[in-house]
C-alpha cells in the first residue's frame, strides 16, 4: 500500500491542493478595513473610559460624592470630593478625577454606583504626549459638553 | 543520506555553544527566554528562563478585595481570559455558597467555549507562523474576528473580558450574540475544512510534526502537564469530565486523545477540540434557558468563611486552578493561581533535548506556552 | 564585429542593470500586494496610488539609515557579501535570449554561464553570514551551503537530461527548436522523455531551494534564525540582500522559460516575441509568490532528505530514460 512512489505523488497532490485554497481566496473580497478612511461600527457595550451622566432634568451630575466608586477601584485611578450645599438632600460632587494611565477599564466603579452617575464613554482613539494629558476631570469634560 | 532528527546526548561533542533564544525572539512570543546550548544545530540542553512580565498576581491577590481581585484573572493568560475569570469566580462562589441562576451557567459555558475557540485559532496561527507558514495565520484571526465581535458585543471588550461576576453575569446577553453565535458556529465548520485541506494534510507540515517532540503520558504526569499536551500523549484528562463543574455534565462532547504523544497529535487534538467546542455550543443555545443572570442574595461586601478552597477549570491551556485560603476577613489570606503553560513549560528542558532547534521550536510552538501564563 | 558592437553591449548592459534594478524594487511591491491578496487584505496602498510607489519610499528609507558594521565582524567580507549577492543576477541576464534578437551577448555555451555566476549568490550569503560573526548567521550560512550543493546536483542533472534532448548550450538556439504551437516546448516533448513535466518540476524546486525562497527559506528562518544570515544587515546592506533574492528570483525564472517553457516562442505559433518571454517568467514569478505565501517552511533535514532521496533518484532516472531514448528513437 505504502508504496514510496505513490507517497511522492499523494505529496505532491497535498502542496495542490493548499495552493488550491489560497488562489481561491486571492480573488474574495478584502476582510480588512483600512483604518483612517473606514472604521468598523462599535457595539453598545464598549468599555472606554469612565464619564459622569448627566442628569436630563438639571443638566448636572448624579453623582452624591459617596465614594462607593474610589472605594471598588482596584488602581487607586478615581478620586472624588463633594459638599453639601445648603438646601439640598444629598452631597454633590466638586471634584471627580480619573487618572487613566492606571485605570484597566474594569468597570467595577460603574457596577457599584447606587445613583447610575457612571457610564462608558465610546472615546477610543486617545492620543497624548504627557501623562498628564490621561489625569481626565470628568466634571469638568461634562461642562463643557453642556456648552 | 538521512540525517537525524534527533541524536541523544552522549552523543553530543564538547564543542558545545550557548545560543540565547529570546527574550526578544520571534518564536518565543513574547518575552519568554531560553538559555540553549547547543551542538551545532542540536540541542544539548534547553533552559528556559522565565520571569520577564512577573507581575506578583499572586501578592496582588492578598492585598486587595475580591471584587478588585476579580479584572486581574482575566488578564493573567490573556487569550483565554473568560475561563480564567470563571475559576476564581467559581472558587469564590463555592466558598459564599452562591447559587448561580442556570442561564448564567449556560451562557457562561457558551462564552466559555467561544472563547476556547479563539484561543485555540490564535495558538493555530502563531504555530504555523513558528513553522514559516504565515497565511493561515490572517485567516484564522479573521475567524476569531467574528468570535471577537461576538464578545465584544455582549461584554464591552475584546480581550480581557471580565464578564462573570461572583453570582452571575455581567449583564445579560441579546438576541444578536445568539443569532451571530449560531451563525458563527454554521460558519466555521465549512472552515475547519478548509484549514484540513490547506495545513493539516499537508505534506511539508506533516513531515515536520509527525513523530517530532514526543512526549510520554509518564513526563507528563510527572511535570504536571495538562490540557491538549496530556490528551496528546493518550491520556484522557479534562477538567471538564474529570471534575465536572458549571453545567458541563448535561452535554455531550468527546475529549479528544491521540497517544502518538508527537506535535501532530497535540496539533491534532486542538484542531478537534474546535469542533467539540461548536457542539457544545450548539447544545448550549438550544438548551439555554429563560430567567435572571445574577443570585439574588450575593452580599456587597464578600466575606469568606475561613477555609481553604479550590476550583479548577480547563482553560483552553490546561487545568488552571485557584486556591483561595480565607482567614474570615474581607481580603483573602492567599491566593494561589494554578497556570496550566508553567507546567507545560517545565517539560521542555527535557523533551527538547537532542533535538535540531527547528524542531525545538515546533515542540514549543505545540505546547502553547502564553508567558504571562507562565509568570503571572 | 562591426564598430557600433561595443556601443550595443554597452546600451544592452545598461539596460539588463535598468531591468534588474526594476524588478528587484517592483517585485517586492507585487510580492507585498500578492501576499496580501492572498490573505485579503489590501496590501500597501498610501504611497502612491495603489502603494506603487512603496518601494522607492523603503528604498530612501533604507538609504537615509547608518550602514552598520559591527566591531567584531571581519569588516571587508562583510562590505563585499552586499556586492556580490547581486552580481550574479547581472551576470546572468546578460546571455539570456529576450527576444529573437534581444540578447546582450549571445555567446554559445550560455548555459555554462547561467550556472556558474549562478552559485556565486550562495557564497556570498555565506560570506555575510560567516563575517557578521552572530550566532544565528553563521548557522544560516551553513546551511545555505549545504542546502545549495544538495540542490546543484539535481539540477544540474535535470539540466543534462534537457542537453540531450536539445543538443547545444546555446540558449538562442534552445529556443529556437522549441518554435511553434506549444506542444512544441521542451516541457511537452513527450516523445524524447515521458517524464519531462516531472524534470520541470524538479528543476522548478532547485530554483526555488537555489533561490532561498519559501518553503525551502533556510538561510532567513525569521522564526528560528531571526534574520538569518542578515541578522547583522543594517539599512541599505539589507537591503540590497533583499533586492538579490528578488533579481535571483527573475533569473531563476527566466533560465526556466528558455529551457522549458519555449523562451520568446508564442504558445500558438505567431506573433513570437519578448512580451512571451516576459508574461511566462512573470507567470512563474507570481506562482514563486503563490508558493511563499501557502506552505509552511521544510525541516531542514526533511529538505536535504528530499533532495538525496527523491529529486537526485528521479532526475538520474529521467536521465538515463533520456538516453535509452535517444539512442532508441
Amino acid at each position: 500500500m505504502k508504496s514510496p512512489i505513490g507517497e511522492v505523488i499523494r505529496g505532491f497532490m497535498s502542496l495542490v491542493t493548499g495552493m488550491g485554497v489560497t488562489i481561491r481566496q486571492f480573488f474574495k473580497p478584502n476582510v480588512t478595513v483600512q483604518y483612517p478612511h473606514a472604521s468598523l461600527k462599535m457595539t453598545g457595550r464598549y468599555r472606554g473610559h469612565i464619564e459622569l451622566v448627566r442628569d436630563p432634568a438639571t443638566g448636572l451630575s448624579l453623582c452624591i460624592a459617596c465614594k462607593s466608586c474610589e472605594k471598588a477601584c482596584p488602581s487607586d485611578c478615581i478620586a472624588v470630593e463633594g459638599v453639601k450645599r445648603d438646601g439640598e438632600k444629598r452631597k454633590s460632587a466638586t471634584d471627580f478625577k480619573v487618572d487613566f494611565t492606571k485605570c484597566s477599564l474594569c468597570g467595577s466603579c460603574v457596577e457599584v454606583c447606587p445613583t447610575d452617575a457612571l457610564k462608558f464613554s465610546r472615546n477610543y482613539n486617545l492620543a497624548g504626549t504627557s501623562r498628564e494629558a490621561y489625569y481626565l476631570d470628568l466634571l469638568k469634560r461634562l461642562q463643557t459638553e453642556n456648552k | 543520506m538521512s540525517i537525524p532528527s534527533f541524536i541523544p546526548h552522549e552523543k553530543m561533542s564538547d564543542e558545545t555553544f550557548v545560543l540565547n533564544l529570546g527574550p526578544q525572539h520571534p518564536a518565543t512570543h513574547g518575552v519568554l527566554r531560553v538559555k540553549l546550548t547547543m551542538d551545532g544545530e542540536y540541542i544539548a540542553r534547553a533552559e528556559p528562563v522565565p520571569g520577564y512580565i512577573h507581575r506578583m498576581h499572586e501578592k496582588m491577590g492578598e492585598n486587595r478585595t475580591y471584587a478588585q481581585f476579580l479584572p486581574n484573572t482575566s488578564r493573567i493568560d490573556y487569550l483565554s481570559a473568560m475561563h480564567y475569570t470563571h475559576a476564581f469566580v467559581g472558587a469564590v462562589e463555592r466558598a459564599a455558597r452562591i447559587t448561580v441562576p442556570p442561564r448564567a451557567e449556560y451562557v457562561r459555558v457558551i462564552t466559555s467555549e467561544l472563547n476556547r475557540i479563539s484561543s485555540h485559532l490564535v495558538w493555530f496561527g502563531a504555530f504555523l507562523l513558528d513553522l514559516g507558514g504565515f497565511t493561515p495565520l490572517l485567516y484564522a484571526f479573521d475567524d476569531r474576528e467574528k468570535i471577537l465581535d461576538l464578545l465584544e458585543g455582549i461584554t464591552g471588550s475584546r480581550l480581557t473580558y471580565c464578564y462573570y461576576r461572583f453570582g452571575g453575569l455581567y449583564n445579560d446577553v441579546d438576541a444578536d450574540f445568539l443569532k451571530g453565535t449560531r451563525d458563527f458556529t454554521a460558519y466555521m465548520r465549512p472552515r475547519l475544512d478548509m484549514y484540513r485541506a490547506l495545513v493539516t494534510d499537508n505534506i511539508i507540515l506533516r513531515k515536520r510534526l509527525e513523530s517530532i517532540g514526543p512526549i510520554s503520558a509518564e513526563m507528563c504526569r510527572k511535570y504536571g502537564a495538562t490540557g491538549p499536551v496530556i490528551r496528546g500523549s493518550g491520556v484522557a484528562y479534562d477538567v471538564r469530565r474529570i471534575e465536572p463543574y458549571s453545567v458541563y455534565p448535561e452535554f455531550q462532547f468527546d475529549i479528544p486523545v491521540y497517544p502518538e504523544g508527537d506535535c501532530m497529535a497535540r496539533y491534532l487534538v486542538r484542531m478537534e477540540e474546535i469542533v467539540q467546542s461548536l457542539r457544545i455550543i450548539d447544545q448550549a443555545l438550544d438548551q439555554l434557558p429563560e430567567g435572571p443572570v445574577m443570585a439574588e442574595k450575593v452580599p456587597r461586601v464578600i466575606k469568606l468563611p475561613p477555609g481553604d478552597y479550590c476550583y479548577a477549570v480547563e482553560a483552553a491551556r490546561g487545568r488552571f486552578a485557584v486556591r483561595i485560603v480565607s482567614d474570615n476577613k474581607d481580603i483573602p489570606y492567599r491566593v494561589k493561581l494554578r497556570a496550566p503553560s508553567f507546567s507545560n513549560l517545565s517539560l521542555y528542558e527535557e523533551a527538547s533535548q537532542g533535538m535540531m532547534l527547528p524542531d525545538a521550536l515546533a515542540l514549543m510552538g505545540s505546547l502553547d506556552l502564553v508567558i504571562p501564563d507562565i509568570d503571572r | 564585429m562591426n564598430i557600433s558592437e561595443p556601443i550595443r553591449l554597452l546600451l544592452f548592459l545598461a539596460g539588463i542593470m535598468a531591468f534588474v534594478g526594476f524588478n528587484a524594487a517592483y517585485l517586492v511591491w507585487v510580492e507585498r500586494k500578492g501576499a496580501a491578496r492572498f490573505q485579503r487584505r489590501p496590501g500597501p496602498t498610501e504611497v502612491g496610488f495603489a502603494g506603487l510607489l512603496q518601494p522607492i519610499a523603503d528604498a530612501l528609507k533604507l538609504l537615509s539609515k547608518q550602514v552598520i558594521v559591527p566591531p567584531t565582524s571581519d569588516a571587508i567580507l562583510f562590505r563585499l557579501a552586499p556586492v556580490l549577492v547581486m552580481s550574479p543576477a547581472l551576470m546572468c541576464l546578460a546571455v539570456i535570449p529576450f527576444g529573437e534578437t534581444l540578447v546582450a551577448r549571445n555567446i554559445n555555451i550560455g548555459l555554462v554561464m547561467v550556472f556558474a555566476f549562478g552559485s556565486i549568490n550562495v557564497m556570498a550569503i555565506m560570506l555575510g553570514g560567516w563575517a557578521s560573526r552572530n550566532k544565528y548567521a553563521v548557522i544560516s550560512a551553513a546551511r545555505v551551503v549545504s542546502q545549495d550543493v544538495a540542490y546543484e546536483i539535481p539540477m544540474l542533472l535535470v539540466v543534462i537530461t534537457l542537453l540531450m534532448v536539445t543538443g547545444t548550450m546555446d540558449l538562442n538556439q534552445i529556443v529556437r527548436q522549441q518554435a511553434g504551437w506549444f506542444w512544441h516546448w521542451n516541457l511537452f516533448k513527450l516523445t524524447a522523455n515521458p517524464l519531462m513535466p516531472v524534470t520541470f518540476v524538479i528543476f522548478y524546486i532547485c530554483m526555488l531551494a537555489e533561490t532561498n525562497r519559501a518553503p525551502f527559506d533556510m538561510a532567513e528562518a525569521e522564526s528560528e534564525l531571526v534574520a538569518g544570515a542578515f541578522t547583522e544587515y543594517a539599512g541599505m546592506g539589507f537591503g540590497v540582500f533583499f533586492m538579490a533574492e528578488y533579481a535571483n528570483i527573475v533569473v531563476g525564472c527566466s533560465v526556466a522559460t528558455v529551457l522549458f517553457l519555449g523562451g520568446w516562442q508564442s504558445p500558438i505559433g505567431v506573433w513570437s516575441g519578448p512580451w512571451w518571454f516576459l508574461l511566462k517568467m512573470y507567470f512563474l514569478v507570481f506562482s514563486v509568490i503563490w508558493i511563499r505565501w501557502t506552505f509552511p517552511r521544510t525541516q531542514f533535514y526533511g529538505l536535504l532528505n528530499l533532495s538525496w532521496k527523491i529529486l537526485i533518484p528521479v532526475s538520474l532516472f529521467t536521465l538515463v530514460l533520456s538516453s535509452i531514448m535517444l539512442k532508441l528513437f
